[in-house]
């Protein structure tokens, strides 16, 4: 049961984005990546989501090959990915956007909303209720009205994890969930991955935090320039030379 | 006068109707469609030929929704997947290609001589048959408008508007924009298809000149107007497009002497296109607001 990486690369043009990466964790581990403006993260998290293709090297899901399946399709088998810049449906209400998020609804299909709207609705009162738990549990039900454009950027990180959590998922991709968000609002959200991590949901992560992100995730791996350079306990792999050298000489030594 | 009302009536409910498909497909979706005169088109000339070989009335007019849906289901299949200008492209191509086809397939349409004596609805020409044909298509104008709320408030239609707003976002929850959009498409062609059959049957004459771009920017102008992604605002769009092109009309009478007929027809376009632009600059929301506010 895992998330498995092994051997992807990805150039664009010239540019390798992308070289020989492998990373393997349980799927409802709790993994963290960080590394420098270019490293090659937000391609890998293309890359694992369906959004971009690999030049070369596999990516399977409990043994599953994902190679040839879009991102719609990854996302239903429990991958499902977030945005470092917020996607939300700006026009749609906070609590709109959650509900468009739940898998496999019948009003979805047009002969069931005219055919059935009996089970149409009775599947509407579940999902209500599932997005109200969702807001509950991110405090987003005070805004749950509010066309999500209007948000704050840290309420839109919020959303997109709430969304995320609306589609079902095995293993969130989160991609910068604590880029712009203030510090008591990154408290905040750590606590609640670290929460739906012990009800047994994954999360891998990329994070220019390294701080917030050390102390949340029990490993952590470091990318540069395609690569990764080391993967480990957040103590080990920050002091390792390679990794002190790469990314961390004039940031944070 | 009651005739001319009638008549105003019919082409306004016939614009209510296509007006009514690009809301479902720009308004919800956000699908650029430039080539709805196409499904138009297809629907106006397939519910004439068939009625003209016999077929009664009703079948040919379901017919018409028909080819038109299923018209546009290969052009949704390669269009869809290109980005949103080229899918405008696309359309546009797709309008006039139709029209060029029904110009040059003499066999089938008679070209440019066009096609007379199309069976009318309710078989006349008085003034209780125009009557009859306002109420048909105003009741169809009605289950159309129904419909497109219900699907609107729907979870189907909280999936459509949520392509408009960000489609990788959908795709990133495991939904298949492509599957929504392609129904969409299929929707609105045979609500245009529709549309097409009412003004064949009560024209009664269809020549490949009545087919042009500018119907398709009509309906766009009565979306516009009305208020984009509404669907009150299709019916009061509609309603307002008619006002100006038929109001226009009696501008002659305000200018005595002074213009020619062919000057008129030009100034007619051009007070339409005034219009167009005081209502985006004074009330770009339109009449009946849009999706932005609510």
């Amino acid at each position: 049961m895992s998330l498995l990486i092994r051997d992807v690369s990805r150039s664009f043009g010239g540019f390798r984005a992308l070289d020989r990466v492998s990373l393997e964790m349980p799927a409802d581990g709790l993994l963290g990546v960080i590394g420098p403006n270019g490293a090659g993260k937000s391609t890998l998290f293309s890359v694992v989501s369906g959004f971009i293709p690999a030049d070369a090297g596999t990516v399977s899901l409990d043994g599953r090959t994902l190679d040839r399946l879009g991102p719609a399709a990854r996302a239903r088998l429990g991958l499902v990915r977030t945005f470092q810049v917020p996607r939300e449906f700006h026009h749609l209400t906070v609590r709109e956007n959650l509900m468009a998020a739940a898998p496999g609804q019948s009003g979805e299909n047009l002969l069931g909303l005219f055919f059935r709207p009996g089970r149409v609705a009775a599947e509407e009162a579940l999902t209500a209720a599932a997005a109200q738990d969702v807001m509950d549990f991110l405090r987003l039900a005070p805004v749950a009205g509010l066309p999500a454009g209007r948000l704050s950027g840290g309420q839109k990180k919020l959303l997109e994890l709430g969304r995320a959590l609306m589609a079902k998922p095995r293993l969130i991709l989160l991609d910068e969930p604590f880029a712009g968000v203030n510090a008591v609002l990154v408290q905040e959200i750590a606590a609640r991955i670290t929460e739906l991590n012990a009800r047994g949901i994954g999360f891998l992560i990329i994070e220019h935090d390294l701080q917030a992100l050390s102390r949340l995730v029990p490993r952590l791996a470091v990318m540069d320039r395609g690569r990764v350079l080391a993967a480990g306990a957040p103590a080990e792999v920050l002091a390792d030379a390679r990794v002190r050298e790469a990314y961390l000489g004039g940031v944070v030594a | 006068m009651e005739a001319y009302l009638a008549a105003i009536g019919i082409i306004a409910a016939v614009y209510v109707l296509l007006t009514l498909g690009l809301t479902l497909q720009y308004g919800l979706t956000g699908l650029v469609n430039f080539g709805h005169v196409g499904f138009f088109a297809l629907g106006a000339y397939a519910s004439a030929l068939l009625a003209m070989q016999g077929v009664p009335l009703p079948v040919s007019f379901a017919a018409a929704a028909a080819v038109a849906a299923i018209a546009a289901w290969p052009l949704g299949l390669v269009a869809l997947r290109l980005r949103e200008d080229y899918f405008a492209v696309v359309t546009l191509g797709f309008g006039e290609t139709v029209r060029l086809a029904i110009t040059s397939e003499r066999w089938l349409t008679n070209g440019v001589q066009g096609i007379p004596g199309i069976p009318r609805l309710f078989g006349g020409v008085g003034i209780e048959a125009a009557l009859a044909t306002l109420a048909a298509i105003a009741l169809a104008c009605a289950v159309a408008a129904l419909m497109l709320r219900r699907i609107a408030r729907s979870p189907f239609g909280r999936v459509i508007e949520a392509i408009r707003d960000n489609e990788e976002a959908l795709k990133a929850l495991g939904k298949d924009p492509a599957r929504f959009k392609l129904q969409v498409m299929m929707l609105g062609s045979a609500l245009a298809g529709l549309a097409g059959a009412f003004y064949a049957h009560y024209i009664a004459y269809l020549s490949p000149d009545q087919f042009v771009p500018l119907v398709t920017f009509y309906a766009w102008m009565a979306m516009i107007m009305g208020g984009v992604g509404r669907v009150s605002g299709a019916v009061v769009g509609a309603a307002l497009l008619m006002l100006f092109l038929e109001g226009t009309r009696f501008l002659r009478d305000l200018l005595p002497g002074l213009v020619s007929e062919v000057e008129m027809a030009s100034l007619r376009l051009g007070a339409v296109g005034l219009a167009l632009v005081l209502f985006t600059l004074f009330r770009p929301q339109g009449l009946m607001g849009d999706y932005t506010r609510r």
